[in-house]
């Protein structure tokens, strides 16, 4: 199988540029956003930015998991890690700042807090009979595979929670009078979820829809799909990536997640309370979810919220109605070595990308 | 973290698959997908997510087909 072709032949991505400047041309100011941190590496990283007409704007939505979960959830794993229990995380969540520091501070003092690529490996540390407290994080595309982890039941080990699904967000991001004109979906939470969660969306925020894979190609496909569906008048779900997104999504994996989590209301840094966009463990699961399982140790777990920095401005930046460069704070007090909000902290951050390709 | 890679399935050991990305071969758990030997598969935090298919993608490739062609012709002309 080919997995590069047309999408970067430089004749096709220019003819592409033209087709968008040319449906954009007397619709004013169109702003269309993209709510996933690989799509803004692709973006920046290719400069795609550049094949757009000024009057098209690409932003950034809240598709970090790092840079949304909240501190407080943070700040447990912290206390776990600082009670003898041995936590396991993906990189760049180690270095996030709370008000108690963050778990490479912890680590330092001599907690065993170890950075994972996935699952399994905090399963093989469980295994060796090590009790584990992995920090579960991230969206649909990595919800089922802490469900697999579940399902095993495995001895010493246990999950903390803070997974979030992508479509309550989505709407919560219209009801708080966000002008959006298009969303590029994200690939791989739609491998799992499939296209189907978002019409209803699409349907009742009169707002197009297009799911995009993750090449420079893909993401401009999307941007001329969306600009095609605007002059059209129409507000559909489209797939420009079904090479691995399919409508009903995947339907294996989806079993796997409804057995063992339940949706609840759930706090993301720097918004507010999304309704029904956090997953919490299903009861039956509860030996291994980590509220349970260490409740006693986490009853001494106290938190003290702070207030951001005042010229901090993720949250912002979060809801795509600001850009790096509009934060007074961007590149000087905060930088990738020194960084003050999550979104320079995370590889997935807007602001750390945007400093590493300047 | 949504990051994921599109490798071959070249070998299968209960739920772990050996999968090859030119010449790199790493292990990815199966659970997720109903994989066979030669499926390519997109793998996330150590866990196949979902089986490639290009006659899925048929439409998209249509499209940009289309598009070449054009750009072509136009660069031609």
């Amino acid at each position: 199988m080919q997995t590069k072709t047309e999408r970067n032949n430089p004749a096709a991505i220019a003819e592409l540029s033209r087709r968008i400047a040319l449906l954009a041309e007397g619709r004013g100011h169109l702003t269309l956003m993209h709510v996933c941190g690989t799509h803004e590496h692709a973006i920046v990283s290719s400069g795609l930015r550049s094949f757009l007409p000024p009057s098209v704007s690409l932003v950034s939505g809240p598709g970090c998991p790092v840079c949304i979960t909240p501190e407080e959830d943070i700040g447990r794993m912290i206390h776990l890690a600082e009670h003898g229990v041995t936590v396991t995380t993906f990189g760049d969540m180690v270095t996030i700042p709370t008000t108690q520091g963050s778990l490479a501070d912890a680590r330092a003092r001599g907690a065993d807090v170890r950075v994972v690529y996935g699952i399994a490996q905090s399963l093989a540390i469980a295994a060796q009979g090590t009790e584990v407290v992995h920090f579960g994080i991230g969206f649909e595309t990595t919800v089922p595979t802490s469900s697999v982890a579940l399902e095993a039941r495995p001895d010493c080990f246990s999950i903390l929670s803070v997974h979030r699904t992508i479509p309550p967000a989505l709407a919560f991001l219209h009801e708080a009078g966000i002008a959006v004109d298009g969303f590029i979906d994200p690939g791989h939470v739609c491998s799992i979820i499939g296209t189907r969660p978002f019409e209803p969306l699409a349907r009742r925020y009169k707002t197009p829809h297009v799911v995009a894979g993750f090449e420079p190609g893909d993401v401009l496909m999307a941007v001329y799909l969306l600009l095609v569906q605007i002059a059209e008048g129409r507000h559909d779900v489209e797939n420009e990536y079904a090479r691995a997104v399919r409508p009903e999504g995947n339907v294996i994996a989806q079993a796997h997640m409804e057995r063992t989590f339940e949706s609840v209301d759930a706090p993301w840094r720097a918004l507010h309370d999304i309704p029904g966009s956090g997953l919490a463990i299903r009861r039956t699961y509860r030996e291994h979810d980590a509220l349970w399982r260490h409740r006693d140790l986490l009853s001494s777990f106290s938190w003290e919220p702070r207030h951001d920095d005042a010229d901090c401005r993720c949250a912002d930046m979060l809801v795509g109605a600001c850009s790096p460069r509009d934060c007074p704070l961007f590149g000087s007090a905060c930088t990738p070595d020194s960084p003050i909000g999550p979104c320079m902290v995370s590889i997935e951050g807007t602001c750390n990308i945007a400093y590493k390709y300047g | 973290m949504c990051l994921a890679v599109p490798g071959k399935v070249v070998e299968i050991r209960d739920a772990v698959g050996v999968i090859d990305y030119d010449g790199v071969r790493i292990e990815a758990r199966l659970d997720l997908v109903d994989a066979s030997v030669g499926d390519y598969v997109i793998v996330h935090t150590g866990f196949a997510i979902e089986i490639l298919s290009e006659e899925d993608a048929e439409e998209s490739i249509a499209l940009w087909k289309e598009i070449e062609a054009y750009a072509d012709k136009d660069g031609k002309e």
